[in-house]
């Protein structure tokens, strides 16, 4: 395969194909990303591991009573899911013997158990079946979707998701900040820790739930978390962080259509390569927290102890 | 501990040699009628040969999951467990496509790599920067995880969609592919863990409960840390085609979890986590054989996520339902022995404490602070225990209740005199104190408090501290 059939050939031949799925991982990425820089900053990333998993029943069940992938009865069913879980999970932590990481495990693991016998006892179904739950369906989108100003609606739905993400978190930005660094110091200026948690988990099943078919169920994880570190070990601030997080969805949701094209793969699955790609050259050449850095740095420090 | 290896291993060997013999067996997929009831026959009566190997296999990989899952438990790894055993993916493919071919050692050989790296990679990304355990463990599973998904598919571009079937149990599990050579492989693995964990029993459970204690006695920590993971791939690895990659780590945890609510000892748990994993694996297969075509893994977890519940609810000593049982019995024996004790202070004030004189129920209302009808439906309770006798409308105490007030007010009694005495507390401040310790003060206690205090006869109020039955 040439470099002008995976980089030139989808843009120049079939833009009307590509743009949608451009657009679409684009939008699943940042949401997801904007919401994983403060998972990340708050040690919780796995909630988000947790809750993509948890939701797949209640996805499966409203997909099965009213026989389509329309948003309100999915994410209706999602919800009650993913609350269903966290109560779960509070009652084993708090009243048994349990830590809290089993609690988790046993949790997830049984609801996406049943989401997944669920899916399967419905028989195989062109619109939800096992290979969405894994791959996500972003290579499909176009086929039958109505189309909206350029984009069909469920890219626009992802976009009008993310746009909400994002006007949510600068309007809460202090409030945020101020709970992911210092819960204390919030509660002392009057911000409830347990209220953002609250609004931050809501933010992040509405994420989730939204971002479920295109990307699948366990790949989400990848787009929480792969921004928010790949920008963590760039900056020191949190709105570049943020900032950062962005571009690297942008970088990874371009890299990923281009190597799905290539290798003849899925997109999503090629998106979270992309993006590890990204995160493994920051891990190594990030001018303040990288490899090499380090590496000089430790060398430095024991050249110096032998000096002196 | 060796006697119970020697067993196993005999066990384990006779097993093995069970599935050598066997012809080239039929495999459950290939059934072609689905009548529930037929199928239940087939499984109870072992007809089928398919099924009798992966129900060996089943056991085989329970009984390791149970094993490692109860050390992962213990040391708060779960969903380090979690993300290995999606790290293992890659391997699966690459080793797939090494050998093109569902060869069950190049697929361990490729899985066991994979798991490895991936839980090095965790332990760089921690080390190295500032990035906390749960973000590295989330980026090594879900990038291993999307790198093997691209795998699966390149191989499936490559080499059609016929040769990939074998592999695309892998990822929700299919216990009817197990063929001879998986169940072989899992024997090897499953004894090798046994036996490993058997002789190295105490250095693990050092490494697993106190770090630092095993570092200053000298165990060589790191390798067995390296040795633990290296095992746990391994686990993680045969139970992969049965259980499938998105949940073997359920299968890791949940019977563990379940031995933790159980049992205090570390020993006791590991044989119940084994036991449970075992089971829950056979149910697994049981149900996921019921119908044609089903993934076995959902299953398996499933049936072990249920047995969990009722450990939750029942288990002897951590179970909601039992301490709810325990709870109300308790709460009613204190209402007993309360109302007793109300009955000989009533008695008291008259000078007339013993069995038979009766007290007006109106009398015991006001001591006790209770509503007549409330009184009422206690008395009636205590009428059928046969403490008290109901004669219209007052209660006379019978022997029995009599005894037991006696006791109760004694230990009441004896306890404001230690406080007063011994723990120097001011004797208006005691009361409340004896009023919660009185019902718990066993026999031996009380004869001890007795002899300490030299045998007394008032308590610090100076009202008389009634002796015992026999004195």
């Amino acid at each position: 395969m040439s470099l002008y059939q995976i980089f030139i050939e989808p843009w120049e031949r079939h833009a009307s194909a590509y743009w949608p799925i451009l657009a679409m991982a684009f939008f699943v990425t940042a949401a997801c990303g904007l919401v994983g820089n403060y998972l990340v900053l708050r040690r919780i990333s796995l909630v988000g591991d947790a809750i993509s998993h948890s939701v797949l029943p209640g996805i499966a069940i409203a997909f099965i009573l009213t026989n389509s992938r329309s948003g309100p009865p999915m994410f209706i069913g999602a919800l009650v899911a993913g609350v269903i879980t966290t109560l779960i999970i509070e009652v084993l932590h708090s009243r048994t013997r349990i830590k809290q990481d089993a609690a988790i495990g046993i949790t997830f693991s049984t609801m996406f158990a049943i989401g997944v016998i669920l899916i399967s006892l419905h028989g195989s179904h062109t619109d939800l079946d096992l290979d969405c739950v894994l791959f996500g369906k972003l290579d499909f989108l176009s086929s039958k979707e109505k189309i909206i100003m350029g984009l069909p609606g469920v890219a626009l739905t992802m976009g009008m998701v993310a746009l909400i993400v994002g006007c949510l978190i600068v309007l809460f930005y202090k409030e945020l900040l101020v709970s992911s660094f210092d819960p204390n110091l919030a509660a002392t200026i009057g911000i409830s820790p347990r209220l953002v948690h609250y609004l931050l988990m809501c933010i992040l099943s509405v994420v989730v739930v939204s971002a479920f078919t295109s990307v699948g169920a366990i790949l989400v994880i990848a787009m929480l978390i792969l921004p928010a570190a790949t920008s963590y070990l760039l900056t020191d601030r949190l709105w570049v962080m943020m900032l950062f997080s962005l571009i690297h969805s942008f970088l990874s949701a371009i890299g990923g259509i281009h190597l799905a094209v290539a290798f003849k793969i899925p997109t999503a699955p090629a998106t979270v390569v992309c993006g590890m790609i990204f995160f493994v050259a920051a891990w190594i050449f990030s001018p303040t927290h990288g490899l090499i850095r380090y590496w000089f740095r430790s060398r430095a420090s024991v050249n110096g102890e032998c000096i002196n | 501990m060796v006697p119970r290896i020697r067993t196993i291993i005999i066990f384990g060997v006779a097993l093995l040699s069970v599935t050598v013999h066997e012809a080239a067996a039929a495999r459950i997929g290939e059934i072609v009628e689905t009548n529930p009831w037929d199928q239940i026959r087939r499984f109870i009566t072992f007809s089928d040969r398919g099924l009798r190997l992966s129900l060996i296999g089943a056991i085989l990989f329970g009984a390791v999951c149970g094993l490692l899952g109860s050390f992962i438990v213990v040391r708060k790894m779960a969903l380090f467990g979690d993300a290995i055993s999606h790290a293992v993916l890659p391997g699966v493919a690459l080793g797939f496509l090494w050998s093109m071919s569902k060869d069950p050692v190049a697929i361990l050989i490729g899985a066991t790599l994979a798991g490895l790296a991936g839980s090095l990679l965790v332990g760089a990304i921690r080390r190295t920067t500032r990035i906390k355990q749960d973000a590295a463990l989330g980026i090594v599973l879900a990038s291993f995880f999307a790198i093997g998904l691209c795998l699966i598919r390149i191989i499936q571009n490559n080499e059609g969609a016929s040769k990939i079937t074998g592999l695309k149990s892998y990822l929700f599990g299919d216990v009817a592919v197990l063929d001879r050579y998986d169940v072989i492989i899992m024997g090897v693995v499953t004894i090798s863990t046994v036996i490993l964990f058997g002789l190295l029993y105490r250095p693990f459970l050092a490494i697993s409960f106190d770090r630092q204690f095993a570092v200053s006695i000298g165990y060589p920590v790191r390798i067995l840390e390296a040795l633990f993971q290296m095992f746990l791939a391994f686990a993680i690895v045969i139970s992969l085609q049965a259980v499938g990659v998105v949940l073997v780590s359920a299968m890791l945890i949940t019977p563990a979890a379940t031995a933790y609510l159980l049992v205090d000892r570390m020993h006791r748990m590991v044989w119940i986590a084994m036991g449970i994993g075992i089971v829950s694996a056979i149910i697994g297969v049981f149900l996921s054989f019921l119908g044609s075509n089903l993934p076995t893994g959902p299953f398996m977890v499933l049936s072990a996520s249920s047995i969990f519940t009722m450990a939750y609810l029942f288990s002897p000593k951590y179970g909601r339902f039992t301490k709810w049982l325990r709870y109300r019995n308790r709460a009613k024996k204190v209402r007993e022995e309360n109302s007793l004790k109300s009955i000989y202070h009533v008695l008291e004030r008259r000078g007339m404490e013993s069995s038979g004189n009766r007290v007006l129920i109106t009398d015991l209302s006001s001591h006790r602070k209770m509503s007549v009808t409330k009184i009422f439906k206690e008395i009636k309770n205590m009428e059928r225990s046969g403490l008290i006798n109901l004669e219209g409308n007052s209660v006379s105490l019978t022997d029995d209740g009599f005894e037991k007030a006696r006791s109760v007010v004694r230990n009441h009694r004896l306890w404001e005199l230690y406080l007063t005495n011994e723990a120097n507390y001011a004797s208006d401040h005691v009361h409340d104190d004896a009023e919660k310790v009185e019902h718990f003060l066993s026999e031996e206690e009380v004869s001890e408090l007795e002899s300490y205090l030299d045998y007394p006869q008032k308590d610090p109020h100076g009202k008389p501290i009634p002796g015992r039955a026999s004195a």
